[in-house]
């Protein structure tokens, strides 16, 4: 499965992850996430995802946005990913993912956001 | 049937620092070398409790780790309502060595893990031959900041929770799940500010480069110690320190990051135990 194959799974991985959408209760943000050159966009509302689309879409703002290269992602979702690969802020450290925008709702539910793009992790076959 | 202790007793220890006085959070096991436990940024000395309990390591070392002044149970010195809490090179130093005065300790062992590591280094090149042995967990002369310090404390964003998010990236994946929750707890518990303040010793005065040549580790052995999984103070980071320092010790511990006495204690015991024998050998 590609990185971003994986991606549009991630509505899905939310959705059988009770515990997950229950610490994200508070969230209600739209943001950006970019796989490679593919862009999907969120709209979260208590911590689920109330809209979930492939592509731009025109004129809506979001509040940030976070990017990462294929290889990030791909590295990034291994079973067990390996040193400087496996968090969202050891990718944007080595240059391999930026973040954008008001960083605001992301810090202040970062834990969420850090779990919720490492979902597709569960995707991975292995031992 | 009789009360499970655990073997650790816990005092408060009045003593001054810097002609201030404090009221100093410890505990303590074991019997033999005193070891004195430096716990990370944010944190408390909670983090060395499974060494405490570790009869391979208390039968022959008598462990100690304290709370810094405004960590744990460690009460802030009166008045610290009015100022911005910020660590130092010269601050921390001074702490460390009245403990160490205070507890009457013959030329104990000093393990210090990050912000506690950094300062193992700023006291191998300043007051060795205070000390038999040092042991620096994830240090390094320099590392590469990777967040801006400001997030940590403002009213629009919980200090407890975007402090262990921050930090919890830096425990390795085979962390058990226990081990890593609890080691974040610390981190939601700090006091608001604290760990910024003690970035700030981190950050923006505790550069050693240039510095640590000064080491002579034939005065006092000295021993670095990164977990492969620490992308704050990289392997990379530590093996350039150790490369400037001749006869450091240096080691870097697999399926391990940044906490590794909390967040994987039984693989921690790995590498640290062979250390500690070295240490209670030359004694």
């Amino acid at each position: 499965m590609t990185p971003v194959q994986r991606f549009e799974r991630l509505a899905n991985l939310l959705a059988a992850d009770p515990d997950l959408r229950h610490r994200g209760r508070w969230v209600q943000v739209e943001c950006r996430v970019e796989i490679g050159a593919e862009t999907f966009h969120l709209a979260i509302r208590d911590g689920a995802l109330e809209e979930f689309a492939r592509g731009r879409r025109l004129m809506r703002s979001v509040a940030f946005s976070i990017r990462g290269s294929d290889e990030a992602w791909q590295r990034h979702w291994q079973r067990i990913p390996e040193p400087g690969w496996h968090d969202l802020l050891a990718l944007t450290k080595r240059g391999e993912a930026s973040i954008d925008g008001d960083l605001r709702p992301l810090l202040q539910n970062l834990q969420y956001f850090k779990d919720l793009l490492a979902l597709p992790r569960r995707l991975t076959e292995g031992p | 049937m009789a009360p499970a202790f655990e073997p650790m007793i816990g005092r408060y220890l009045r003593t001054e620092i810097d002609g201030v006085p404090h009221r100093i959070y410890f505990e303590e096991a074991g019997r033999g070398i005193p070891l004195v436990c430096l716990h990370t940024a944010g944190a408390d000395g909670r983090q060395y409790r499974h060494l405490m309990s570790d009869p391979e390591v208390t039968r022959r070392f008598r462990v100690l780790a304290f709370d810094m002044p405004w960590h744990g149970k460690s009460t802030p010195p009166d008045g610290w309502q009015k100022d911005e809490y910020r660590l130092t090179t010269a601050s921390y130093t001074a702490a460390i060595r009245a403990f160490c005065r205070a507890m009457e300790l013959d030329r104990p062992v000093l393990m210090g893990c990050s912000i506690g590591g950094r300062i193992v280094l700023n006291l191998a090149i300043a007051h060795a031959a205070e000390f038999r042995a040092l042991i620096a967990l994830e240090a390094a002369d320099f590392q590469q900041p990777w967040y801006d310090t400001a997030w940590l404390h403002r009213p629009d964003v919980h200090g407890g929770e975007v402090c262990a998010a921050l930090v919890s990236g830096l425990i390795a994946p085979q962390s058990p799940s226990a081990s890593r929750h609890e080691t974040l707890w610390m981190y939601m518990q700090s006091g608001p500010g604290v760990f910024k303040g003690d970035l700030y010793f981190y950050r923006v005065d505790g550069d050693l480069r240039d510095k640590v040549e000064a080491i002579d580790t034939s005065a006092c052995p000295l021993y670095l110690m990164t977990g492969e999984y620490d992308f704050s103070c990289t392997p990379e980071d530590t093996l350039r320190t150790a490369r400037h320092i001749p006869g450091a010790e240096v080691q870097i511990m697999k399926e391990l990051g940044h906490f590794p006495m909390s967040e994987y204690p039984a693989k921690f015991r790995e590498y640290i135990l062979p250390v500690l024998e070295r240490i209670a050998g030359a004694a």
